[in-house]
C-alpha cells in the first residue's frame, strides 16, 4: 500500500534518526520490512509490522520480523492503547480510506506518530495544475489519477489544520525531497508547503489541560 | 533411494508410561497405562534444539511424512514435511503422536479396558484438548526434550498448538497455527453434533459396545464423514471440480448416485470407516467443542496467552475457509497483541477451503519456512 516510488525513501533514514533507541515500534504498510529491519540494526527496537500483502508478509516473516497481515483503515484496533512508543506510517495516509480515523488511531496506540505524506503543494504540483490544468505527476506522486493509490492527497498546511482539530502536537516536521536528506522545517510556514516534496511530521497527543 | 523411502526409516513407536505415570485428565478421571503412538523424522542435535511437535488434526494421525500403513498414501503434510521443505528431517527432529482417544495406536475407546478385558468404547473417559497436549507433552519428557524449538498444527492441531503455548509457555520457543480457532463455533458444534447422531443412529454402533459382536458402524461414519467432508471445502472447490457432473448420460430418476459429487462423496465414507474407529471419531469431536480458549481465564484469550510472551506466534487462514474463517484467527491475533506477544498473522488466497491447509499452497510453505528459518537464526542467537 506504500506509494510515492524510490523519491522519498529519505524518510528512512530520518525515521531511524529521529526514534529512540531500544523503543517499541509499530511499522503501518511495512512493505517487505526494509525500515523495521533498519530500525532494529540501528537502534534496537522491537519492531512490529502490519503490511496488505501477503509477499510483503512471506518477506517479512522470512526477515525474521513479526507481521501482521491487514490493513491501516481496519486493524489498528487489533492494539491495545499504549502498546508501542512510536507508530509509523510512511507514505501511506494518503492511500488510506479514513485518514482522520487513522491518524487517530495511531495515537492511541502509540506515544508518538511518525506519519510522512507527499505534499499536494509542492510547487511542481501546483504548477502543473495551474498550466496543464491537468493532475499532478511527480517524483512523490508517480501515478496517473486513474491507477493512483493516493486517494487522499493534501497538502502540509491541510494535515496540520488536521493535526490542530485532533489536538495533535506537532513535535517535529522535516522537509523531504528525493535525492537530498531531509532537511528540519517549520511545519506551518507558507514557504514550505510550497518547498516540500513531502513532509515528515512526529505527532503526540496534546497534554491535558 | 527417494525421498518417501529415507524419511519411512524413522519408523513408528509407541511410547509406554509407566502405572505411576497416569495421564490425568480434565474431567477428574485418569488414564493408567497410557500408550502413545508416534514417529518422528530426522535426528535429535546434541544440544537438543531442533524439535519439532507436529500435532495432527480430528482425522489425521501420526504419519506426518512417509507412508502411511493403512492407506499406502504418502503422509498427510508431505508438501511440508520432507527435504528441502519447510519443516526438514536434515535440520529438525519432527515428531508426530497420536492424539490420546484416536486410533491409530495411542490409547483410546478402542483400546483393551484392563478392568473388563474388552474394549473401552463408552467406558473410555471424556479426554479434551488439554489432556492430548498434556500427554504430547509427557511423550516429548520421555524423548528426553526440555524445550521444543516449535509446535505446528493446522485445524484441531492449530488448537492444540494454542493450548501448548497457554499450558507450556516455557516449553515452546515458536508456535505455528493454522486453519484453526481459539474457540469452537456453535456452527462447528453443531455440525459435530450431526456427524455423532449419524454414527449413534446406526443399529451397529451398539452404544459404543460393538467390537464385543465384531461389528462396525460402518454407515454411520461414513455419513459422519460425508456431512464433515463438506465443510472442510468451499462451495467455489466443490463446483469447480464436480459441478452438475453426472455420472453416466442422463439422470436414473432413482436414488443412486446420478452426480459425481455424490459419488465422490460415498467415496470418501467408505474409505474412511477403513482407516478410522466411530468411537474414537465420537470422543475427539467431543473434545474439540468443549475448546473453549477464550473461557480459561478471568480475562478472556488475552490473560490466557499472557504467559507465553515469550513465544514466537505465526497464524495462518485462508480466505475461503468457512470451518474456522480468518475472523477466528484474527482473534487468536488480537488476544495475542493484547498480551504483548511477538505474533505474526498472514491469511492466504485460496478458494480450496479448510483443507487448504493441506494442499499445495505456495504462500504457506514459503511464510512458513522464512518464519520457521528465522526463528531457528533467533533461537541459536544467545
Amino acid at each position: 500500500m506504500r506509494a510515492g516510488g524510490g523519491a522519498v525513501r529519505e524518510d528512512f533514514q530520518e525515521i531511524a534518526r529521529l526514534v529512540a533507541p531500544d523503543s517499541r515500534v509499530l511499522d503501518v504498510g511495512c512493505g517487505e520490512g526494509t525500515l523495521l529491519e533498519l530500525l532494529a540494526r540501528e537502534k534496537g527496537v522491537e519492531g512490529r509490522g502490519i503490511e496488505i500483502s501477503p509477499e510483503g508478509v512471506s518477506a517479512c516473516l522470512a526477515r525474521g520480523l513479526a507481521v501482521m497481515q491487514g490493513d491501516a483503515d481496519r486493524d489498528l484496533d487489533y492494539f491495545p492503547a499504549g502498546s508501542f512508543d512510536y507508530v509509523i506510517l510512511s507514505q501511506t495516509l494518503q492511500a488510506v480510506l479514513r485518514p482522520r480515523h487513522v491518524l487517530g488511531e495511531l495515537l492511541r496506540i502509540g506515544d508518538k506518530a511518525i506519519v510522512s505524506l507527499p505534499n499536494f503543494g509542492h510547487w511542481r504540483v501546483r504548477l502543473d495544475l495551474v498550466t496543464k490544468g491537468r493532475m499532478p505527476v511527480t517524483g512523490a506522486l508517480p501515478d496517473p489519477w486513474w491507477a493512483t493509490p493516493n486517494i487522499h492527497l493534501c497538502t502540509m498546511g491541510d494535515f496540520t489544520a488536521l493535526c490542530d482539530d485532533l489536538d495533535l502536537a506537532i513535535e517535529a516536521c522535516a522537509a523531504l525531497t528525493a535525492g537530498r536528506p531531509a532537511r528540519p522545517t517549520n511545519p506551518k510556514g507558507r514557504l514550505e508547503n510550497w518547498r516540500a516534496e513531502a513532509a515528515l511530521f512526529v505527532l503526540s497527543r496534546r497534554p491535558a489541560p | 533411494m527417494n525421498e518417501l523411502d529415507t524419511l519411512e526409516a524413522a519408523g513408528g513407536e509407541v511410547m509406554r508410561f509407566a502405572a505411576d505415570q497416569a495421564l490425568e485428565l480434565e474431567s477428574g478421571s485418569r488414564i493408567e497405562g497410557l500408550e502413545v503412538a508416534y514417529r518422528t523424522f530426522g535426528r535429535l542435535n546434541d544440544e537438543r534444539s531442533n524439535a519439532i511437535l507436529v500435532c495432527h488434526a480430528l482425522t489425521l494421525d501420526q504419519h506426518v511424512a512417509g507412508r502411511h500403513p493403512l492407506t499406502g498414501k504418502p503422509g498427510w503434510w508431505s508438501r511440508l514435511v520432507g527435504p528441502g521443505l519447510p519443516l526438514d528431517p536434515a535440520r529438525h527432529f519432527i515428531i508426530c503422536a497420536n492424539v490420546v482417544g484416536g486410533c491409530m495406536g495411542s490409547t483410546g475407546p478402542s483400546s483393551i479396558n484392563p478392568a473388563t478385558g474388552e474394549a473401552f468404547g463408552l467406558a473410555f473417559p471424556m479426554i479434551t484438548i488439554a489432556d492430548m497436549v498434556r500427554a504430547q507433552a509427557m511423550l516429548v519428557s520421555a524423548l528426553g526434550i526440555e524445550r521444543l524449538f516449535a509446535v505446528v498444527g493446522g485445524s484441531m492441531g492449530g488448537m492444540q498448538v494454542l493450548q501448548w503455548a497457554v499450558d507450556y509457555p516455557e516449553r515452546l520457543f515458536a508456535a505455528v497455527c493454522i486453519a484453526a480457532a481459539a474457540r469452537h463455533s456453535a456452527q462447528n458444534i453443531a455440525f459435530h453434533e450431526v456427524g455423532r447422531q449419524a454414527i449413534m443412529a446406526d443399529p451397529d454402533w451398539r452404544g459404543g459396545d460393538y467390537a464385543a459382536v465384531g461389528v462396525r458402524p460402518e454407515k454411520g461414519l461414513a455419513v459422519a464423514r460425508m456431512a464433515a467432508h463438506i465443510t472442510y471445502l468451499s462451495e467455489a472447490a466443490l463446483q469447480r471440480k464436480f459441478g452438475r457432473e453426472l455420472r453416466h448420460d442422463g439422470l436414473s430418476f432413482g436414488f443412486d448416485a446420478d452426480f459425481q459429487v455424490e459419488s465422490y462423496l460415498r467415496h470418501q465414507g467408505a474409505t474412511f470407516v477403513d482407516r478410522f474407529d466411530a468411537n474414537s471419531y465420537l470422543y475427539i469431536t467431543r473434545a474439540m467443542d468443549y475448546f473453549d480458549l477464550t473461557d480459561a481465564h478471568p480475562e478472556g484469550l488475552a490473560g490466557a496467552f499472557r504467559r507465553a510472551k515469550a513465544v514466537r506466534f505465526c497464524v495462518f487462514s485462508f480466505t475461503s475457509d468457512w470451518l474456522y474463517p480468518t475472523a477466528e484467527s484474527r482473534a487468536i491475533v488480537r488476544a495475542l497483541n493484547a498480551a504483548g506477544a511477538r505474533a505474526s498473522f498472514v491469511e492466504i488466497d485460496s478458494d480450496r477451503g479448510h483443507d487448504a491447509f493441506l494442499l499445495d499452497e505456495p504462500v504457506l510453505r514459503d511464510a512458513l519456512g522464512g518464519f520457521l528459518g528465522s526463528a531457528a537464526l533467533a533461537w541459536s542467537r544467545p
